[in-house]
């Protein structure tokens, strides 16, 4: 990866009101990275996007693009293009011209204005819908015309502001895959919006998580998964079970009354820390062979495993086992030092990671607020 | 539907049946029965050859419509633009405001223009004061088209913001975001889009212009009749129903074919917003 900085926000703050929405925000982006703002609705992540694009300016703070400060500057003044949530395409063109837009107003010659289209069309596998109407075309469609129209401007940064969000799960996949080939085709840098965490570990060189205007991470893929920084990076990628420890010494924590082998030192002695236990991760054995036991206390098949919640010392665990085990039986954990994340005390301490409250349909609920941006 | 109206569906349809018959059908079928009639009711075209005689009066109607639509085109545009840009609670309170003369009576309304614009009205006493002196302004073209345009922007203002509010901001920013400036974004996104109000809005204004006859009576003193005044007087004054039936159907084949004109121009099979 090049360590050219292409986009650099420096102390970023910006309220609507009385609410806060970015609160000393910094964040710098690298040249041709894939970089994705995640985080629940409300995060900040869209109200980012859209000062990096110059729809929205921030109370304090800089903007910079390649060493120049931007604020101030109007947004058809930037050299970066806005794949927007909902296409935004113009009703009233056809798809050629939809494309030809950034060219035509840029007055470039008609002739070249044919090829850029042409190859653009081409890119996004849309030959032959040149003359087509744009409210004909299926929301797939659609999203490559307005990939097309935006990448037909040869921005230096692409902004992508939930662009998958209105697909469905397989269309959602194929593109997925796709723009990130044509990221690594035109070596282009993409800063990506979404609350999907899976779209967001599968498609990016940096993630930065985002909590109520404020970064709560940055990291690639792995890091972020294997390594989270708080109670709330650990729940939101991926399922964890968030304990409370303590870390009796450098290697050692204590957690669920069992003292545990670790790899993480640097803490304080008795020091309390939130321990993170990935459900993939526990083996499950035997009671009597188990470092912890506990009882189920209910068990979904989800297809590639099942999904087992365990009640132990009244926590209730979430384990994930390929072996199906009877309801109210009692069971053995393992966890090997691998298995166990050490995080230091955060203000999102105790308020995730328990599944007592857990149910399908409560999740689903939830996801279904995500949907609604900010 | 291919499926047979059934008597229950008919029976529910025949009072608008029976309004459309006695509202539509009929005065249009009296205006053209009078038309190629005499006094005696006999069939003629004489009413129509008679015509060539309005000729001036014809073309000054349709010459002070087009200049009162454009005019109120003009005006009307930025300010729906400016009214749809506003938060939903102003736009409802600057509606209400646009709407609001029409609340009150077309003759008031006229006649408050007579006593603004008269030689012995608000504005000449107060040039007086200052001494320009008196301006002639009543009873001239302009203070005609001056009539129309305040009587009938509202009906330009109001198609025009139903179609602005309802545009999409994002397809405005992706305008921006493409490197459109104002001007561009204006004249590529915004009127394109907007042309089916644009097409309500001539409609609206320009078919009571050409049509109208109060306002040139009071604002124009009589000395410039335009077709509306003609048919009135037919009716109210010669009791010619025939020659001033055959003037509105003149008049109103003339307007459906300008009707036509300006939907092939400006929506391309998009149609009209009302």
């Amino acid at each position: 990866m090049e360590e050219k900085i292409i986009i650099d926000l420096k102390n970023i703050s910006l309220s609507f009101g009385e609410e806060q929405i970015l609160k000393d925000l910094n964040l710098y982006i690298r040249d041709k990275e894939f970089l994705t703002l995640l985080g629940p609705s409300g995060c900040g992540k869209t109200t980012t996007l859209r000062i990096i694009a110059g729809f929205l300016e921030p109370d304090s703070g800089e903007v910079i693009f390649e060493n120049k400060n931007m604020n101030g500057v109007p947004p058809h003044k930037r050299h970066v293009n806005t794949i927007f949530q909902r296409y935004a395409l113009f009703p009233h063109l056809n798809v050629y011209e939809n494309v030809a837009f950034g060219l035509r107003v840029k007055k470039m010659p008609e002739k070249e204005i044919k090829t850029k289209v042409n190859d653009m069309l081409a890119l996004v596998n849309l030959k032959g819908f040149e003359k087509r109407n744009v409210n004909s075309l299926s929301g797939g469609q659609q999203q490559r015309v307005a990939i097309a129209r935006a990448l037909a401007n040869e921005p230096s940064v692409l902004l992508l502001d939930e662009p998958l969000g209105a697909l469905d799960l397989k269309l959602r996949k194929d593109m997925q895959a796709e723009l990130k080939s044509i990221q690594e085709r035109l070596g282009i840098t993409f800063i990506y919006v979404t609350h999907d965490q899976e779209e967001a570990l599968s498609m990016s060189d940096t993630i930065v998580v985002m909590d109520s205007g404020v970064i709560q991470q940055i990291g690639t893929p792995q890091d972020i998964y294997n390594e989270p920084k708080n109670a709330f990076v650990a729940d939101f990628i991926g399922e964890s079970n968030i304990l409370d420890g303590i870390m009796r010494r450098d290697l050692f924590v204590e957690f669920s009354g069992h003292r545990f082998k670790c790899l993480d030192s640097g803490f304080e002695k008795d020091e309390l820390v939130d321990v993170v236990v990935r459900p993939e991760d526990v083996e499950v054995v035997p009671a009597e062979q188990g470092m912890l036991k506990g009882t189920v206390t209910s068990i979904t098949f989800k297809g590639v495993h099942f999904e087992i919640i365990v009640d132990i010392k009244d926590y209730k665990w979430m384990i994930q086992s390929t072996d199906y085990q009877e309801v109210d039986s009692e069971i053995g954990l393992l966890i090997t030092p691998d298995d166990i994340h050490i995080m230091k005390k955060s203000v999102y301490s105790g308020v995730f990671g328990d599944y007592s409250s857990f149910s399908e349909e409560f999740d689903e609920l939830s996801d279904v607020n995500e949907e609604v941006e900010d | 539907m291919n499926k047979k109206t059934s008597l229950g569906n008919r029976l529910v349809a025949s009072p608008y049946l029976l309004w459309s018959v006695l509202f539509i059908v009929a005065p249009m079928f009296f205006v053209i029965y009078y038309s190629f009639t005499n006094s005696a009711g006999a069939f003629t075209f004489e009413n129509i050859t008679e015509l060539a005689k309005y000729t001036d009066t014809f073309l000054r109607s349709i010459w002070f419509g087009v200049l009162a639509t454009i005019i109120c085109l003009v005006l009307a545009y930025p300010i729906a633009y400016i009214i749809a840009q506003t938060s939903s609670n102003a736009q409802r309170t600057l509606v209400a405001l646009v709407m609001l003369p029409m609340w009150m009576n077309f003759l008031i309304r006229t006649y408050s223009w007579m006593a603004i614009l008269q030689d012995t009205g608000i504005i000449n006493t107060f040039l007086n004061k200052i001494g320009i002196g008196t301006i002639r302004m009543i009873n001239t073209p302009g203070a005609v088209i001056l009539g129309m345009v305040y009587n009938f922007l509202p009906f330009m203002i109001l198609p025009l913001y139903s179609v602005m509010a309802k545009l999409d901001k994002s397809v405005i920013e992706a305008a921006q975001d493409l490197g459109g400036n104002r001007l561009d974004v204006v004249r590529k996104v915004i009127l394109p889009l907007s042309m089916p109000g644009i097409a309500s809005g001539l409609t609206m204004v320009f078919v009571p212009s050409v049509s109208t006859f109060y306002i040139s009576q009071k604002l124009g003193g009589g000395s410039f009749d335009l077709i509306g005044d003609v048919i009135e007087r037919q009716f109210q004054q010669s009791y010619n129903y025939n020659l001033g039936a055959s003037i509105s159907l003149v008049l109103m084949v003339l307007i459906l074919f300008s009707m036509a004109f300006l939907t092939k121009f400006t929506t391309e099979g998009e149609g009209m917003v009302i």
